[in-house]
């Protein structure tokens, strides 16, 4: 294994703010993975993405201890641009994201492109074959003010992708997306991570997570509640205590549990879930006869 | 009284395609309806035309049986109050408490008037504690309920919330669901534009659903959530219980957790 992030007791705090945002965080993750950050409104997940691209201090000041190490190096020895390529951000507020200074949602997702020197034909193609993963290729000669809520946020994920980053951290992706973007963005994501790309995404939507997710970090009133592995985290009924959102296949068994008549499991998916449901059925059937 | 749209179309100005096509709905006041639907749909663009923000290109817009055409969007607001998908399209004053009274200072309401509505929308929002907190450093959900206070504050008979829900936690969906129960008790008619299905599900009877700059379905949740192929059109998946209750083929048509367990407890083959 290799660690690809590394957050050795961190803290943080915003500038002007006496609490801090993110208190004593230690984490390690590995190359490849793909991990989830969920906790409530407030909880640190933004700050901790920011951390891992640096610009918690870089950018928004502040005061910060403890150590962030990237790809073993540690932040303050990165330069600016260079981590910029090696980690691809996409904001949590897609709105902001745009950059509100091209006239075309082609020029939008090349910017980046364009700022790494890439050649025009290599960087037509990139931008076409992107556009076309988030469905916005209808869209590439539209300005990119002029878009719907569901649109801005798939260009913005869009430029983000076409860096073609090996760090990618994503910050709700999805929150406006309809249900079916929204697992397309998932897909997308369990591409990259065969790509061998290390994914890490903030999202409220803990089902999607579930299903997609290597591991899990629950972020609760800036401290790291829990890390590992999905299954093990989610079971944890410190989250619901917490506040943390579980998922609604993890609601069902602990509800069949309580009813007195256990799933067997705590499934993580809907695949789990219904195999699960067809033997619990099944057995319960028996006694009954037929269905 | 009813808030009503009949063919309305609309293009954007110097788009050479329009944004919505022939939409009709009526939303009686006190009412609660929900509109979902695919990204680009047109629900946006719908709420807009509702608000007076845009005027239709051709149909027309009735609100309370006056035709809006014609009047200017101050003169719609007091009746339709809109609140932008995208908060920062919204906000313009540097100071919460300035946002929320703008609009009431320039109706020119008494003293009193004002600061006794805006004392209630900050606390029917929970955003009291953001009080003093310059609006652009909020944090997004919660600058959300920002806006919200300042168009129930206008105190306008029917209400468009355009995701409300986006990048909210359980205690934003308690919050909201706190708002529409003090609209409702008002008589209010609530409209809410969302992509959270399980919410949806959960707090709204009537659904509409828009795809291709069209409404394709309007009725009971119960049986638009059981409309594959409306669903599909749309973009739309049902809330992760009513899916696995339609794989089980369970007979109850179910919409929530609860249902689910008690479903699947009774034995529904
Ligand atoms: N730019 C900022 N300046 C000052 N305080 C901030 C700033 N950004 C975030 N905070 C504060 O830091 C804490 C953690 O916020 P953060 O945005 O990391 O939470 P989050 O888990 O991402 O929440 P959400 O689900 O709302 O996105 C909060 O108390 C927040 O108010
Ligand atoms: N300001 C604008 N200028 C030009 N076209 C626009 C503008 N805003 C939206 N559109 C276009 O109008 C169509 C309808 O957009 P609208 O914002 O109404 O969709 P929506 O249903 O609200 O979608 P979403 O769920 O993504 O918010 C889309 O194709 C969009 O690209
Ligand atoms: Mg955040
Ligand atoms: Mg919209």
């Amino acid at each position: 294994m290799s660690v690809c992030i590394e957050f050795e007791n961190v803290s943080y705090a915003y500038p002007l703010t006496k609490k801090a945002a993110v208190k004593q965080v230690s984490f390690q993750l590995e190359t490849g993975k793909c991990y989830g950050i969920i906790g409530p409104n407030a909880s640190g997940k933004t700050t901790i993405c920011n951390l891992m691209r640096g610009l918690c201090p870089n950018f928004y000041n502040g005061t910060l201890k403890g150590k962030v190490i990237v790809c073993g190096k540690p932040m303050t020895e990165w330069d600016e641009a260079e981590i910029s390529v090696r980690i691809g951000y996409v904001f949590q507020d897609p709105f902001a994201q745009v950059s509100g200074i091209k006239e075309t949602v082609f020029e939008e997702i090349g910017m980046g492109l364009e700022n790494l020197g890439v050649e025009q034909e290599e960087m037509m193609r990139r931008i076409v074959e992107i556009a076309k993963e988030v469905q916005v290729d209808h869209l590439l000669q539209k300005h990119p003010l002029a878009l719907s809520g569901g649109q801005c946020q798939r260009v913005a994920f869009a430029s983000v992708l076409a860096l073609n980053s090996d760090i990618i951290v994503i910050d709700e992706p999805t929150s406006q997306l309809d249900p079916e973007g929204t697992e397309d963005v998932f897909e997308i994501i369990s591409r990259l991570k065969a790509k061998g790309k290390t994914v890490i995404i903030a999202e409220h939507k803990v089902d999607l997570l579930a299903e997609y997710c290597d591991e899990m970090l629950v972020m609760a009133d800036g401290r790291l509640l829990a890390k590992g592995e999905t299954r093990a985290v989610l079971a944890d009924p410190a989250l619901e205590e917490n506040g943390v959102q579980i998922p609604q296949v993890v609601q069902l068994a602990n509800a069949l549990a309580k009813a007195g008549k256990p799933l067997g499991a705590i499934p993580v998916n809907e695949k789990e879930t219904m195999e699960l449901l067809e033997q619990w059925r099944g057995g319960r059937d028996d006694g009954a006869g037929s269905k | 009284m009813a808030l009503e749209v009949n063919n309305i179309c609309f293009s954007y100005p110097g788009s050479p395609v329009t944004a919505v096509e022939r939409v009709s709905m009526k939303i009686e006041k006190g009412e609660r309806v929900a509109i979902i639907g695919q990204n680009g749909a047109g629900k946006s663009t719908t709420a807009k035309i509702l608000n007076n923000i845009y005027q239709p290109t051709g149909g027309t817009v009735l609100v309370d049986g006056v035709d809006t055409k014609g009047k200017t969007t101050a003169q719609i607001a007091s009746h339709v109050g809109y609140v932008f998908q995208n908060p920062n399209d919204q906000i313009f004053n540097d100071d919460v408490v300035k946002e929320i009274e703008y609009v009431l200072r320039y109706w020119k309401l008494p003293e009193e008037e004002i600061v006794r509505r805006r004392d209630e929308v900050l606390d029917i929002t929970g955003i009291r504690p953001f009080m003093s907190t310059h609006p652009f450093d909020i944090p997004l959900p919660i600058r959300k309920f920002l806006t919200i206070a300042v168009v129930l504050a206008t105190d306008p008979d029917y209400v468009i919330l355009d995701e409300p829900t986006a990048g909210q936690d359980n205690w934003g969906r308690k919050q909201l669901q706190t708002v529409m129960e003090y609209l409702q008790n008002k008589g209010k008619a609530i409209i809410t534009i969302s992509h959270d299905m399980e919410f949806v599900a959960e707090n709204f009877e009537r659904v509409i659903v828009m795809a291709h700059k069209n409404v394709i379905a309007d009725g009971d949740r119960r049986d638009i959530f059981y409309r594959q192929e409306i669903l599909s059109d749309a973009k739309v998946k049902p809330p992760v219980s009513t899916h696995i209750a339609q794989e089980l083929h369970l007979e109850r048509r179910v919409l929530n957790l609860e249902e689910l367990v008690a479903a699947l407890l009774q034995g529904d083959a």
